[in-house]
């Protein structure tokens, strides 16, 4: 998909404008946050399984070459096949190929990022092949045509009026006097709608949660169920998943998906997750009879070794970005990309490179909170300002911030003078306020007085103050090193 | 050179593999002894614990209970229960031995049943499952010629018949049983985690039923354990 | 072991320093209350923050060292911010990685460093104080106190032993203001949709005075709520458990 994370700031200046959007948001952040809080209280060992998860995962990744070796051919023993896809453009072409193989026209899709990071959709449309989104939330994004803008919940920046709105226009043929006023009715449309689909497809797309080693499965985690029925109808079964998917065993994984829907949407367990393990077997009555798993670097190898390496542990349950402050206020759209909220800010330079996405890493807070609810204790703060670091090495941080952030470093570094500095600013401040104690507008800072007052100083510093204090009431202030 | 090894090679430069480190070594016997992590306290009950507890995780996430003495109480309570629901006496059955030689005829007539993976328009499966996970009401399916995956899916109503002994108190557990079935590691097609109906939150976080897959799954609970 | 008169060094910050000397002075009179000396090294300036995480961290080390040195010799460094000590206490260390001597030093710094009201809680072991105040406040954790030092309870509880303050638990107490350091002006229409929403519960908690330990949130959320025309008025938790109310709360006047 094409960014405009670029252009974060703009993005963000119509999110906030965007009332429907606010009102969306509004529901997220009270939603997915108390779940999250009591999915933990009801578990003793929520951090113990944390850290142990992100043990697994710090295994695996530290022996991810040989964990793919054995995945690899546990999944030719059982039949399916393994393609190994350095860049988006091999995968698409790799998925294109497996559909022409079987003449497919129509492919349902079961929700994957990965899909969305390599633009599957767009690619498979102008080749011929009609891509059906299942997921509820996915199929309604793409009747917008629009990305999702959460990891879990792709359609969370919509409201029910929207989606009310779009499927009177998209499903035509339906009578115009029906009620959609139920949210009930509208997951009933749907269900209808995609239930033809499913049986008609020739291929069904998923994800993976995950990948084992040991057994060569690969694994789904959804409530609908909508992914269970894109691999169990269709005669192929197309998996696209990124290396970093992979764990050891099958206890390994139990480990994972323990913290992985309480911290995501705060239930104890997703209702279908799904172990797929090649094509169906001699005998079974039904199941594809062909397994594909398309896997994908697109960077991924160059992060391992790196500063950013942990955030491969990413089991993208989205409780960062449910989390996170900045998300709420711009939902995930301003992101510009395929991953919003604080997963977004590091891995979006990591994969589409810190000259277009430069400002995911500095639109935060350092709040810490995502990093506080990662169930794979991810330092996303942490890795948001090496990115910062990286950019400023590189000149790219913007010149005022920069020639600023010099200025004010070369009296940091000097105690004398910075201390004459904060005397001087303490009583110029002070006089800008005049007696309200603050200033509405203050030059060089409008940023700040744009929005809110500025508190001015008491008029002077609390060095100068303690000299005097310690030379007993009265004396003159000595400033240390005037 | 292949994609396969360009990937390869690239992940072992970034993480400086060396040969003779050891590391082949350490992922075998990852893979073969496949440890336990932490296993919840609430995992660890008693059996007769662990099947109230199945129960009670089951029924928080909207999946109903109906205890039965012995497997043949089977027809009725499926009979039963669809009148209850207001739903159509028609059956699909998966072709499990045990649950295709129940009394059906005699003890459920009006019951229109027929074996067989889920066609578009049934309404109603049943089917058997492998195990079932107290820790959050879970029941683990295996895909075979006697339990179609269709079946899990396509209909609106899934009713599932459980043996207490089936049930166990982790997913480790749940996965040791499978081992120790003779399958090691070898999975077969599918196997099948289900814990409540179908749902979705995706329009505005509400909470509804049936997106997709069921949107009632009723348990038959045969309490087999004295 | 605590000394029997704990040596405290201050680390004012830059700005307590600059804008709100009378905190300074409310954490001298706590600790000295507690039986703490304190000196106030001359040497001090900002602990870094703005540097580090703009990504500069060539100066943010040598402000780092710079601090280091200050305050060797000292049985702790008393810090009036949470984002501050935890700047100290989880940051510094890793700054001089290459150089041991001084990633040595950094570390025994970071040991003895710690916020304020934690260190008179958790430390010194202060169960109450002597201050009163006639009002509802409400009390807003700043993050880096409450998740890199965890912050939580100590000012809660020190509070509860003002005569006369009734404290109401404020909504999303945990949830950021928006301030974020150099974020505020980096991208100020986020960060005042933050603040907004903070002001509004703030607002809604119906308390007369917002408290925090941190003063770059404070403020952020006084010019906010000054802003918006509110009542609230705003102050460092440390006047009010120090009692020294005579200075004007944050962004009011004397005269208005």
């Amino acid at each position: 998909m094409d960014s405009t994370a670029h252009a974060f700031k703009d993005n963000a200046h119509k999110a906030l404008g965007d009332d429907q959007l606010q009102e969306a948001l509004g529901n997220l952040r009270h939603g997915f946050t108390q779940r999250r809080a009591q999915a933990r209280d009801q578990l003793p060992e929520f951090d113990a399984l944390r850290d142990a998860a992100r043990d697994i995962k710090n295994h695996t990744l530290a022996h991810l070459d040989l964990y793919l070796e054995r995945y690899e051919s546990k999944v030719s023993e059982q039949g399916g096949k393994v393609h190994w896809c350095a860049t988006a453009e091999d995968a698409r072409r790799t998925i294109l190929d497996i559909c022409r193989s079987v003449d497919a026209k129509l492919v349902t899709k079961g929700k994957s990022m990965v899909a969305e990071e390599i633009g599957l959709n767009d690619y498979l449309e102008a080749n011929g092949v009609t891509p059906a989104e299942t997921d509820l939330g996915e199929y309604i994004i793409q009747l917008r045509n629009e990305p999702p803008s959460h990891i879990i919940a792709p359609a969370v920046h919509l409201t029910k009026a929207q989606v009310e709105a779009d499927f009177r226009k998209n499903h035509s043929e339906l009578p115009p006097e029906r009620s959609l006023v139920e949210p009930e009715a509208l997951v009933q449309e749907a269900r209808t709608m995609l239930r033809q689909k499913y049986l008609d497809a020739d291929v069904g797309i998923t994800g993976a949660n995950f990948l084992i080693a040991e057994t060569g499965s690969s694994i789904i985690v959804t409530n609908e169920g909508n992914g269970d029925l894109t691999q169990c109808l269709p005669k192929v079964h197309i998996v696209i998943a990124s290396l970093e998917k992979v764990v050891p065993t099958l206890e390994d994984v139990s480990i994972i998906l323990r913290v992985l829907a309480r911290s995501g949407t705060g239930q104890e367990f997703t209702a279908y997750t799904t172990f797929s393990t090649g094509p169906k077997r001699e005998g079974d009555l039904d199941g594809p009879d062909e397994y594909h798993v398309v896997l994908l670097d697109n960077g991924r190898s160059a992060m391992l070794g790196s500063e950013y390496q942990d955030v491969l542990r990413c089991i993208r349950c989205g409780a960062c970005m449910n989390h996170c402050p900045v998300y709420h206020a711009v939902g995930g759209h301003a992101y510009g990309w395929v991953y919003p909220g604080p997963i977004g800010a590091v891995l979006t330079p990591s994969l589409i490179g810190v000259e277009e996405a430069g400002h995911l890493p500095n639109a935060s807070t350092f709040c810490g909170r995502c990093e506080a609810v990662c169930p794979m204790r991810i330092p996303l703060p942490k890795m948001m300002r090496h990115w910062r670091e990286k950019e400023f090495e590189r000149n790219l941080t913007p010149t005022a911030a920069r020639s600023g952030l010099k200025l004010w470093a070369f009296f940091a570094k000097r105690p004398a003078l910075y201390a004459m500095l904060n005397r001087f600013n303490a009583r110029l401040l002070r006089a800008l306020g005049g007696r309200k104690g603050s200033l509405r507008s203050l030059p060089l800072a409008s940023g700040w007085t744009d929005h809110r007052d500025f508190p001015a100083p008491q008029g002077k510093s609390f060095q100068e103050l303690w000299a005097k204090r310690q030379n007993g009431s009265g004396a003159t202030p000595r400033t240390p090193g005037a | 050179m292949s994609a396969r090894d360009q990937i390869l090679g690239a992940v072992r430069r970034s993480l400086k593999r060396a040969a003779g480190d050891g590391a082949e070594e350490t992922v075998s016997a990852r893979l073969a002894e496949h440890p336990r992590g932490p296993v919840p306290a609430r995992a660890q009950l008693p059996h007769k614990e662990q099947v109230a507890l199945f129960q009670e995780q089951a029924e928080a996430v909207q999946t109903t209970v109906d205890r039965l003495a012995d497997l043949s109480e089977v027809p009725k309570a499926v009979s039963a229960y669809l009148s209850s629901q207001n739903l159509p006496q028609s059956l699909r059955v998966a072709p499990d031995g045990r649950l295709g030689a129940l009394p059906w005829q005699a003890e459920a007539p009006l019951l229109e049943v027929s074996t067989g993976p889920a066609r578009s328009d049934d309404a109603t499966s049943l089917t058997p499952v492998f195990a079932a996970v107290a820790e959050t009401g879970t029941l683990m399916l295996r895909s075979g010629p006697e339990s179609p995956v269709t079946l899990n899916f396509l209909p609106e109503t899934h009713i599932a018949v459980v043996f207490a002994s089936q049930i166990v108190g982790s997913y480790e557990d749940a996965w040791q049983r499978f081992r120790e079935a003779g399958n090691d590691s070898r999975l077969p097609r599918t196997v099948n985690f289900i814990t409540g109906p179908s749902r979705t939150g995706d329009i505005e976080q509400t909470i509804l039923f049936g997106a997709h897959g069921p949107k009632r799954l009723h348990l038959l609970l045969i309490d087999d354990v004295p | 072991m605590i000394p029997s008169t704990p040596n405290v060094g201050l680390f004012v910050t830059c700005l307590v320093d600059l804008f709100r000397p009378s905190v300074g002075f409310a954490a001298v009179e706590l600790l000295e209350a507690a039986g703490c000396r304190v000196t106030v090294p001359a040497a001090q300036t900002c602990c870094g923050q703005p540097a580090y995480n703009m990504g500069d961290r060539a100066d943010t080390r040598e402000i780092a060292r710079q601090t280091v040195k200050a305050f060797q010799g000292f049985d702790y460094v008393v810090v009036p911010s949470g984002s501050c000590a935890a700047m100290i206490k989880e940051h510094y260390p890793a700054l001089f990685t290459g150089e041991p001597e001084m990633q040595s030093q950094a570390e025994v710094l970071a040991e003895k460093t710690h916020e304020l009201i934690s260190f008179l809680a958790d430390v010194l072991k202060v169960e109450g104080v002597d201050a009163q105040y006639r009002g509802t406040v409400t009390y807003h954790d700043s993050c880096s106190g409450l998740r890199e030092l965890g912050v939580k309870q100590q000012p809660r509880r020190l509070l509860a032993s003002v005569e006369g303050l009734e404290l109401v638990e404020l909504q999303e107490a945990e949830v950021c203001c928006g301030f974020g350091g150099t974020f505020c002006v980096k991208y100020p229409e986020v960060s005042n949709k933050i603040v907004e929403t903070k002001a509004e519960h703030i607002e809604g908690s119906q308390a007369d005075l917002l408290l925090a330990g941190d003063l770059g949130c404070l403020m952020n959320m006084a010019g906010k709520l000054k802003r918006r025309g509110a009542k609230v008025e705003a102050r460092h938790v440390a006047e009010v458990l120090a009692g020294k109310l005579d200075a004007p709360a944050i962004g009011e006047g004397k005269g208005s």
